[in-house]
């Protein structure tokens, strides 16, 4: 595997659930080491792609390379962190055990007791993981005592535990404060440049991620558009994608407001579906 | 008890109580089924507790009223007929109510479902067969007395097998169980584990209530692997602790129980609530 083979290249691609079709004709493509943001409103299919991506749902028409491959067989060289999924306050699970399941949990047969060595291994790449995300000072706590930013931290540790190529995100930001989501996206970059794994990062505000992205893919009405925040994020691009009017504002402290936007019936499990 | 074996007495020499206590052979026997079932109870009613499976847990141990009765009513075994129904529940529980697929309003709802599907068998049962339900005593509260040879060997053999089988999924089970979403994400087959898993809990129940009684499974089902739980997060020790504490119970409520008057279920109970007591105070404590 070359460092040149692109990490993702969608060509012409579209997806149909049911009679719906979710977008059409979507062409994107990430290098290595990117750090790219999935925006788009609610409903707009940008979890939709992440699906795709693993090859959990097939294309209806086009065509997907993941890491040079088929998306099925690419899908051990992927880290995935799903949708927001919380830990129930009682859950007496350390947070360095949700990593450890995520490097071997899928395997079955019994881990030996004295195949020392690799269980060396295993101990070694989950404390690595747990110092690239400064979760070293609670990762021995139960996961559910933790608060949601350092819960987010240790998931994106277990994405990372294998080593992947490729990062999905599916909203981390979700439901953290706005001090969170910054550390977080700095995280975020900072692994994307340190250990060269591109990254997709779903979410629905790029403000957060201002001054870290490398690219956007932005879906809207079916389509998508793609390329750098200045390019992607502007009146004309926007007003294209969602076939009405919108203007893109920003404020003195550089924040973007994306105005005219025709809202989707906005409930909360909209965004899951989506 | 003691009308029939002669007057046990406890002293306070260790050796001579111990050799008392085996002196019988179905003493040895309740001490060998306490043992085995002690193990099975601590491994997979640890995972029941994990997997927040205690409901569906309870609704198989009342699958010994349809099972037993059903099984008298056809000319059989009552132990077999306890396996059979305990395993058609769990598939029902697992085909019906989706545990493990975070759906849990609707999955309580079902396993009530079965379990009021299963006790209606029961009475069904009981009313064809028009005789009087033998037994019923121990079938509901335990007895440690007249656990055969080839019952102890059913035991183990049931024991070795659904152990050997939770060693091979352990990783994948503990995956499913505390990470659903990231386990389905890697391919763990989640919905094929959790019916499987309740099959397991089928036959742990049925075992356990061989010596505990139907209604007194969650002795050793839930309480030590709930005591373990709180002890220790570590995932390795808490379940060692959980067939430690199991084992206990058990060795402690049959030795109670023989020089007793009162009946095994009673103390086999008394000492698990006492230990998850214990164990949930200390716990409270440390936090």
């Amino acid at each position: 595997m070359s460092a040149t083979t692109p990490a993702l290249s969608l060509r012409d691609a579209s997806i149909t659930l049911g009679s719906a079709t979710i977008w059409q004709s979507v062409s994107a493509d990430v290098r290595r080491g990117e750090f790219v943001g999935v925006l788009g409103p609610n409903g707009a299919g940008k979890s939709t792609l992440l699906r795709a991506i693993l090859g959990l749902l097939p294309l209806s028409q086009g065509s997907i390379t993941v890491l040079g491959e088929r998306p099925r067989n690419a899908r051990q060289r992927i880290g995935y962190l799903p949708q927001r999924r919380v830990f129930n306050a009682d859950a007496r699970v350390r947070g360095s055990d949700i990593i450890r399941l995520g490097l071997d949990g899928a395997r079955w047969g019994f881990p030996l007791p004295f195949a020392g060595s690799r269980r060396g291994a295993v101990a070694r790449r989950v404390a690595e993981v747990i110092e690239l995300v400064d979760a070293d000072s609670y990762a021995e706590r139960s996961i559910g005592e933790l608060s949601g930013g350092e819960q987010q931290r240790l998931l994106i540790a277990q994405a990372l535990v294998r080593r992947p190529e490729l990062l999905l995100l599916d909203e981390p930001l979700d439901a953290l404060d706005l001090p969170n989501q910054a550390n977080v996206a700095v995280l975020v970059q900072r692994i994307c440049r340190a250990e060269n794994v591109a990254v997709l990062l779903v979410a629905h505000d790029v403000n957060p991620l201002l001054g870290y992205l490398d690219q956007v893919i932005y879906l809207a009405g079916g389509r998508a558009a793609q390329g750098s925040v200045s390019d992607v994020i502007t009146g004309p691009t926007l007003s294209a994608l969602y076939g009405v009017p919108i203007e893109v504002l920003r404020t003195s402290d550089e924040r973007l407001v994306v105005v005219g936007q025709p809202e989707a019936p906005a409930h909360h499990h909209d965004r899951h579906a989506g | 008890m003691p009308a029939d074996i002669g007057h046990p007495s406890i002293s306070l020499d260790l050796l001579h109580d111990f050799s008392e206590l085996v002196a019988y052979h179905f003493m040895v026997n309740a001490l060998l089924a306490g043992s085995i079932v002690a193990v099975m109870a601590g491994v997979i009613g640890w995972l029941m507790v994990l997997r927040r499976e205690s409901f569906a847990g309870h609704t198989l141990s009342l699958m010994a009223f349809p099972g037993a009765s059903g099984a008298t009513l056809i000319g059989i075994a009552p132990a077999w007929g306890y396996f059979g129904f305990c395993a058609l529940a769990a598939l029902g529980i697992g085909r019906l109510a989706g545990v493990g697929r975070s759906r849990h309003v609707q999955a309580s709802a079902g396993i009530g479902t079965v379990q009021a599907a299963g006790l209606a068998a029961g009475f069904l049962f009981v009313s064809l067969y028009s005789g009087v339900l033998g037994g019923l005593e121990n079938l509901l509260f335990g007895t440690f007395l007249g656990i055969s040879d080839s019952q102890v060997l059913v035991l183990a053999v049931v024991a070795a097998v659904s152990l050997a089988l939770v060693a091979v999924a352990a990783r994948p089970l503990l995956f499913a169980s505390v990470d659903p979403e990231a386990a389905a994400a890697q391919g763990v087959p989640s919905a094929a584990l959790s019916t499987g898993f309740l099959l397991l809990l089928g036959l742990a129940v049925a075992a356990t209530s061989q010596i505990t009684g139907a209604l007194l499974v969650f002795a050793l089902l839930v309480a030590p692997p709930a005591a373990a739980q709180a002890l220790t997060m570590r995932p390795a020790a808490s379940l060692l602790l959980s067939v430690g504490l199991a084992l206990t119970v058990v060795w402690l409520g049959l030795g109670i129980a023989y020089f007793s008057i009162y009946p095994v279920g009673f103390f086999i109970t008394t000492v698990a609530f006492a230990i998850y007591l214990l164990a949930a105070l200390v716990g409270r404590l440390r936090r």
